[in-house]
């Protein structure tokens, strides 16, 4: 933005306006509820594992926007629908083991199925949509598969509410998750262990395929340029089919945790989380998938500490009810000051 | 022939999928035909799934005699009616409703024709005969195929209509006869249906043997003349507009209300997307900014703060949703593609949290939003019902619509124009990038909150609830559906997204099921939308043309209207 000084200064005085307001505002916000000092320690770390748990969530989802945006240059706005599609589905399952008492003698097992289920599910979903809504788009504008994406994401959220119904499912209860553990004089709830250990395992098995494998390094060099990976042998569609698969399976696994954590499922459960995850995606990095990890992360547990953190002290009602306008304001400020995200966009486009 | 199986045991998924997802139930309740055969909707839909696989199946095969053609037909018929057996005969013995719940004996019934399992058999045999006609069918010649396919189509259409056509009939004493001609009390009666299929295929043969020579002879006609011609079509769709809600009645005018309200949204949206190729997912915003603006100074509720009229309190909205639109655009003007589409979402998200929240509530009125607001009054009269309101709406779409349309060529839309085809090289040339964005910011900005100012009055009540992520995202889809930068798209989009929809909601929420199969095969098929603006289309033709010469085909007219395509 190279132009008249008068009008530069005016846009950055804007800015900086606009950046200092939100410091300030978190600033006095914070000092104003620590001085209240309304809330115990403990009460600080139960927002920060409850944050980093949903945190992980969001990780998980992230890294599918991430991977696809990275080599495709596009936002798979269906990927939230990817995410409820295995959930939603696995939660049959989930019923039947819990009934036929499996889910009571061997937890592990019955939860093992119940993933294995979500994730052949949400992938499977996931690579439908890139042959039928994608592939066929590959050289298009950019805004015609951004419709499709809005099309697909539409018929998935009907056709699952058409098939299994409109209403609100409650998960069964697996009773070696109930309960906490102790941590230090702290306690956690089981199913937080649970998602986060799970969470971790899985981004750290995704990470490491991506860095390691032949397959990973011919993901990252497709995402580097479609064009010259495919002079050098690799075949591109099929790793863009390893991708969609990858990042389904990470929704479908995401989708258990979420059903672990908030006992529900229903059609329409895959809106916002994809919504947040396209944010975490952003603050991390776009196309970066240690990026995506962090921006999870961070993001949950700002979500989770803000509204009492920053908003409490400002003398706001009802909190809570803006923790999505943190989520969203944080998502704003990193686009306009730092769009490349936290850790850096791995894949520096021209048009970004 | 391995074809032929593979293509019939995809659609007879298609089949078991439309069964499952409830459309066929769905669709059940209403008739096609009542006699000589009973054939509802649901039926049809079922069928079309084969039908539309036979054919494909038979037109591929065309190099071989018409007999392999049935066949091949017949073939593809078999194996999808297989796939629905198993279905039927799965369904009862393995309890599959715990999991679908549209699994249902009714369903099974339909499927079976009442028969039971042991109605297989008789499933087989239908279905094979169904492939083999529609193998026939395919090999047609395509002077006969075409209108026939029309007439069914046109048979269709007054079947999936006839709630609405009933309405709007029954409202005059002269037309309920009409209605009663035309419609029994669940379908329409076989004379009408008989009639109307009559009617489209001979229309349908007449224009093809003939219309060749018809077009040419307009051609000879004298320029004056010409001229005058061509001002009909829209002079008359200017007379049916104002005609229609007198004809309509009160359903049909709010149906039109809204649609004129999408459009006036889609008008401001395209000057952003369209014209400036500025992506914003948060649009919405405005709309409410409008509709909040109205509210609060209109309103004779706890909440109002001046109790003005509309007419007052309508430029003040426009004022505050221009200056809405400037003050978001600011941050966002470093920002490009898809960045900039999710950080207007995040704007858009944050109005309304903001608005939803008990934080503001003292001012706003949170969930419960606003109350109170009374009706625009005119010359005396207040604008009460959609039939009032339809005229206001329909007053500024059009004024809007000729502000948009001047501002396309004027300076300030090529400026838009060269931003959008490349920022970079825009600047080199000298445009000022900051006042052409904040200004493409602004006056689609004002566009939205002329929109949320009716929208205020027609409700007489606005709720945050009313200004969901889901509008933003509707509205873009109509502009590009109907055609990114064109002006008249932009009307045919609202009519074919919001429209249409609104007028088909007995059938549930099953519109957006086809909603958003439709955008996903429009874009497949037509990227250019239904009423392109000339560069546009000529761009991504050749660009489609240059990558997939294979769409080119595929592209040709639907030969069906029909709804369930997904």
């Amino acid at each position: 933005m190279r132009r008249g000084l008068a009008r530069l200064t005016f846009i950055d005085l804007f800015l900086w306006g606009f950046r200092l307001l939100v410091i300030l505002l978190v600033l006095y916000g914070t000092a104003g509820t620590l001085r209240a000092g309304r809330y115990s320690a403990e009460q600080w770390f139960d927002f920060v594992i409850f944050g980093l748990a949903q945190g992980g969530i969001y990780a998980l989802i992230a890294l599918g926007y991430t991977m696809v945006y990275g080599i495709l240059r596009m936002i798979n706005f269906a990927h939230g629908e990817v995410f409820m599609s295995g959930a939603f589905t696995a939660y049959f399952l989930a019923i039947w083991l819990g009934a036929s008492g499996v889910l009571d003698r061997r937890p592990l097992v019955g939860l093992a199925l119940v993933l294995a289920l979500a994730v052949a599910v949400s992938t499977a979903v996931a690579l439908l949509v890139e042959r039928v809504a994608y592939r066929p788009l590959r050289r298009a504008p950019r805004l015609v598969p951004l419709i499709t994406a809005i099309g697909a994401s539409f018929f998935l959220q009907y056709t699952f509410r058409g098939l299994y119904g409109a209403g609100i499912k409650a998960y069964p209860e697996i009773a070696l998750f109930v309960g906490e553990v102790g941590v230090g004089g702290f306690t956690i709830l089981r199913t937080q262990v649970v998602v986060l250990v799970t969470a971790a395992m899985m981004m750290v098995a995704l990470y490491l395929f991506v860095m390691r494998t032949r397959t990973g390094k011919a993901m990252r060099a497709v995402a580097e340029d479609k064009d010259t990976a495919a002079l050098m042998g690799i075949d591109v569609d099929r790793i863009i089919v390893v991708t969609f698969a990858l990042g389904g399976a990470a929704a479908g696994v995401a989708g258990i945790l979420y059903a672990l954590v908030f006992k529900q499922v229903h059609f329409f459960m895959g809106f916002i989380p994809g919504i947040k995850a396209f944010t975490a995606a952003v603050l991390g990095g776009i196309g970066n998938i240690p990026g995506a990890m962090l921006g999870g992360m961070f993001l949950g547990v700002v979500e989770s500490v803000g509204p009492a953190l920053f908003l409490d002290g400002l003398g706001i009602v009802a909190p809570y009810q803006l923790k999505d306008v943190i989520a969203f304001t944080m998502l704003v400020m990193v686009l306009i000051f730092r769009p490349s995200g936290i850790l850096g966009e791995r894949l520096a486009g021209k048009r970004a | 022939m391995r074809d032929a199986l593979a293509v019939g045991l995809l659609s007879g998924a298609v089949a078991v999928y439309l069964a499952l997802v409830g459309v066929v139930e769905q669709l059940h309740g209403r008739l096609v035909l009542a006699e000589p055969v009973r054939l509802s909707l649901g039926q049809v839909a079922l069928f079309l799934a084969g039908l539309v696989g036979a054919m494909a199946v038979a037109r591929r095969a065309a190099a071989g005699s018409p007999a392999a053609a049935v066949l091949a037909g017949a073939l593809a018929g078999v194996s999808a009616g297989a796939v629905l057996s198993m279905l039927v005969l799965a369904g009862p013995a393995l309890n599959v409703r715990a999991m679908f719940v549209n699994a249902s004996p009714p369903l099974f019934d339909l499927i079976t024709l009442g028969r039971g399992p042991g109605g297989v058999p008789a499933i087989l045999a239908l279905w094979g005969a169904l492939g083999a006609a529609a193998g026939a069918a395919a090999r047609l010649p395509a002077g006969a195929r075409r209108p026939l396919a029309w007439g069914a189509a046109a048979v269709l259409l007054l079947s999936i209509f006839q709630e609405l056509a009933q309405l709007i009939l029954q409202a005059g004493e002269r037309t309920a006869v009409v209605a009663d001609l035309l419609f029994t009390s669940d379908s329409p009666t076989p004379g009408a249906a008989a009639v109307v299929f009559v009617a489209t295929v001979a229309l349908n043969a007449l224009w093809r043997a003939r219309g060749e020579g018809f077009r040419r002879r307009t051609e000879t006609i004298p320029p004056a003349a010409r001229r005058v011609l061509r001002m009909a079509g829209p002079a008359l769709a200017v007379v049916a507009a104002l005609l229609l809600p007198a004809v309509g009645g009160a359903f049909i005018s709010q149906v039109l209300v809204i649609v004129g309200l999408y459009t006036l949204m889609g008008l401001g949206l395209n000057l952003e997307v369209g014209f400036a190729g500025l992506l914003d997912l948060g649009f919405v915003a405005f709309f409410a900014i409008g509709a909040y603006t109205v509210g609060l100074l209109t309103s004779v509720g706890s909440l109002g703060i001046a109790q003005m009229s509309f007419w007052a309190a309508l430029p003040v909205a426009v004022i505050v949703a221009l200056v809405a639109g400037v003050v978001l655009g600011i941050p966002v003007l470093g920002i490009r593609g898809d960045y900039l589409a999710i950080a207007t979402l995040g704007f858009g998200e944050i109005v309304r949290l903001l608005v939803l929240s008990d934080f503001l509530r003292p001012w706003l009125g949170g969930s419960q939003g606003l109350l109170d607001i009374p009706k625009p009054v005119f010359g005396g009269v207040e604008l009460v019902g959609p039939e009032h309101l339809f005229y206001v709406t329909l007053a500024f779409s059009a004024l809007v619509a000729y502000v948009a349309w001047r501002l396309q060529d004027s300076r300030l839309g090529r400026v838009w124009m060269a931003i959008r085809e490349d920022e970079d090289v825009a600047e080199a040339l000298g445009v000022d990038l900051v006042s052409a964005k904040l200004l493409a910011y602004g006056l689609g900005a004002a566009f939205a909150g002329v929109g949320g100012a009716i929208f205020a009055v027609m409700l007489g009540s606005v709720f945050p609830h009313s200004f969901q992520l889901l509008i933003s995202i509707n509205v873009l889809a109509l502009i590009i559906v109907g055609g990114l930068g064109s002006l008249p798209g932009v009307i045919v989009g609202a009519l074919a997204l919001v429209g249409l929809p609104e007028l088909l909601r007995e059938f549930g929420e099953f519109r957006f099921l086809v909603y958003g199969a439709l955008l996903v095969v429009m874009m497949l098929l037509r990227p250019e939308g239904l009423w392109p603006a000339a560069e546009q289309r000529r761009e991504l033709r050749e660009h489609v043309e240059a990558t997939e010469p294979a769409l080119e085909a595929a592209a040709a007219p639907p030969t069906a209207g029909e709804p369930t395509g997904g």
